[in-house]
């Protein structure tokens, strides 16, 4: 288990002081696939190199299994890290990358070749085990990588966007490749990344930053379904933002009430929150149902039909204003296409829309 | 390039520049080359080809004598002048910024710019007073000597290959439980080698060349191959310092090149 309590990292002094990490606090269980994600710049590499040892934070706490960390090296800390450049050492061949961190740990020669050997067979490099690692292919390179980060055992395994430089194929296949090699090994993963994709894709919880904090922690499931707030419901796939009126609050139900005059339940604020007045309500565009005009939530004109292949996103101009799209999937069957500038209206179910922080 | 953009090669007189640069820089080297094979004793008029100039350097035992201490000088200088120029880099490029940092990058480059003539001057006043004090009066001195001005010149492409080096790779030795030394000898070490022979063969070459420190700063009897040159130029002048002119030529040629293939980065 890692406890992060109060970490703090300013770059810089006076007026150049850039804060990357403000005041982060997580727990972190053992054998968890943890995912750091959130734009560039938002703090999550830092977050990692801290952990890793290479950046000594400002203020605060990072302990193991109740260890302290910070006052210990690098080469000290049971942590290893997939790096995003992959960093393999150039002068030696996949065999000899695999085996340093055990060599540097003073493992018998024996273990070292049984356990590089269980290493290159669980990433399937065993073929390419002399090969220099300039003579493998992208996708290879960081499977050994991860071998290599992997091999001495760690108790966390730091993976800072491995996945980046990988074409989307390739990069589908590795996503649960990783998931595998976790449950496999039982070993816990932080994974850095700022695909939302790969984080909902292979992650037991999320934690979303956004300028050196953390916006919010959940599964991805919490993550999608209840952002907490706009930045996260905003940069986690597409939402629809309506301003509407709270009327009241009622454990997890919010009654709302919509421009158009209608009213519908919606779930609370997580953590509190508001509990009248204006609010913003986020709803993703395939949790809402396009519908006949009357006798619906809220009405507006059709003004763009987008055919994607799986989905069709519908864009409505509200008759309250602004825009609000809703997709829905397509049928092989499906018949009756809808015309721009035809008049349609937008139904969701109750505690659909969920009412944001702020 | 556009079309109307500047382009040098295209102005007035650049070819007629050039060429006469470059007969400027190499006439001269290729007549001392020439004239080293001169079968005669004059080394303006060509009297045939001959090997005789060559083989009476070589069997000429001052100019043998000066050639062992001219070696011994420069691999003992070129070997304290790049392990402290690797010491240097490093301190210079794996650490946090420190405090006198720009003062000790002036103070490694003092040679390029202190005026050599001064340097020896100082060298052999200071040397003076040590061999009074001790006594002794051996090779050391021009050792000493020479270490001190080959340093910059070892220490500039150690240096360019230690900034050229992903530090993200010493970083995964860290994280990987190696200690700074065993990170330093198993990752850093074995990339840097090529930087390391470069600036070697730099330096060699450049206490190989020397003449004015060495003059200034020789006991009697101390003659490196260039004094020993320089001294036989009061004398008559035979192709024999053609000769061996030619061969030191062909030996720093050859180093040059090396260094060229040992300091391109490999792909």
């Amino acid at each position: 288990m890692i406890e992060i309590e109060g970490v703090t990292k300013i770059f810089g002094v006076g007026a150049e002081a850039f804060t990357a990490l403000d005041d982060v606090s997580v727990t972190i269980d053992a054998n968890e696939f943890f995912t750091l994600l959130g734009p560039s710049g938002c703090g999550k590499t830092t977050l990692l190199r801290v952990i890793a040892g290479f950046i000594d934070p400002t203020r605060g706490r990072v302990t193991l299994d109740g260890n302290n960390l910070l006052n210990q090296p690098p080469y000290a800390r049971p942590v290893n890290t997939v790096f995003q450049s992959y960093a393999l050492f150039p002068h030696m061949t996949v065999a000899q990358n695999i085996a340093f961190g055990l060599e540097m740990l003073g493992k018998p020669g024996s273990e070292v070749t049984s356990t590089v050997d269980e290493m290159l067979a669980l990433v399937r490099m065993t073929e390419m085990a002399d090969r220099k690692t300039s003579q493998i292919s992208g996708g290879q390179q960081q499977r050994v990588a991860l071998a290599r980060a992997l091999a001495p055992r760690p108790k966390v395994l730091l993976l800072d966007e491995p996945l980046s430089a990988l074409d989307f194929k390739l990069r589908k296949d590795m996503q649960l490749e990783l998931k595998r090699l976790q449950s496999e090994t039982g070993i816990t993963f932080i994974f850095v990344t700022h695909d939302q994709d790969e984080a909902l894709t292979m992650s037991n919880r999320i934690a979303v930053m956004n300028e050196g904090r953390i916006r919010q922690i959940g599964g991805p499931r919490d993550i999608y379904d209840h952002p907490a707030e706009r930045f996260v419901a905003d940069f986690i796939g597409d939402t629809n933002f309506l301003d509407v009126e709270l009327l009241k609050v009622e454990g997890e139900q919010a009654h709302i009430r919509l421009p158009s005059g209608s009213e519908v339940v919606a779930r609370a604020a997580q953590g509190g929150g508001r509990t009248g007045g204006e609010v913003t309500v986020a709803i993703r565009p395939e949790h809402a149902r396009m519908d006949e005009a009357e006798g619906a939530l809220f009405q507006g004109a059709l003004s763009n039909v987008v055919y994607v292949g799986t989905d069709t996103h519908y864009h409505i101009d509200l008759d309250s204003g602004g825009q609000f799209i809703v997709r829905q999937q397509n049928q092989p069957d499906q018949r009756h296409e809808r015309q721009v500038g035809e008049r349609v209206g937008v139904n969701f179910g109750a505690g659909i829309g969920q009412i944001l922080k702020d | 390039m556009s079309k109307g953009g500047f382009d040098v090669r295209r102005q007035t007189g650049f070819t007629t520049v050039a060429v006469f640069c470059f007969v400027v820089l190499y006439l001269p080297i290729i007549l001392l080359v020439l004239y080293s094979f001169n079968a005669g004793e004059s080394i303006a008029i060509w009297e045939g080809f001959s090997w005789r100039w060559y083989v009476s350097a070589w069997e000429n035992e001052r100019v043998q004598a000066a050639t062992v201490r001219s070696v011994v000088v420069a691999l003992s200088a070129s070997l304290i002048a790049t392990s402290s120029a690797v010491l240097a880099a490093l301190a210079t490029t794996r650490t946090r910024p420190w405090r006198g940092q720009t003062l000790a990058f002036a103070l490694i480059n003092q040679p390029l710019m202190v005026p050599e003539i001064v340097t020896a001057v100082a060298l052999l006043i200071f040397f003076a007073l040590v061999k009074v004090w001790t006594g002794y009066t051996g090779l050391a001195y021009l050792i000493i000597a020479h270490s001190a001005f080959c340093l910059p010149f070892a220490y500039m492409p150690i240096r360019a290959r230690l900034q050229g080096m992903d530090l993200s790779l010493e970083q995964a030795g860290a994280d990987l439980y190696g200690t700074p030394f065993k990170v330093f000898r198993r990752i850093t070490l074995p990339q840097l080698w090529p930087g390391i022979l470069a600036g070697a063969m730099l330096a060699f070459v450049i206490s190989l060349d020397d003449v004015v420190i060495t003059e200034f700063v020789k006991s009697a009897g101390q003659d490196t191959l260039p004094t020993y040159m320089l001294g036989q130029l009061r004398r008559v002048i035979t192709p024999e310092i053609n000769a061996i002119s030619s061969a030191l030529l062909a030996i720093s040629v050859m180093l040059v090149i090396g260094f060229f293939f040992l300091s391109r980065t490999p792909k």
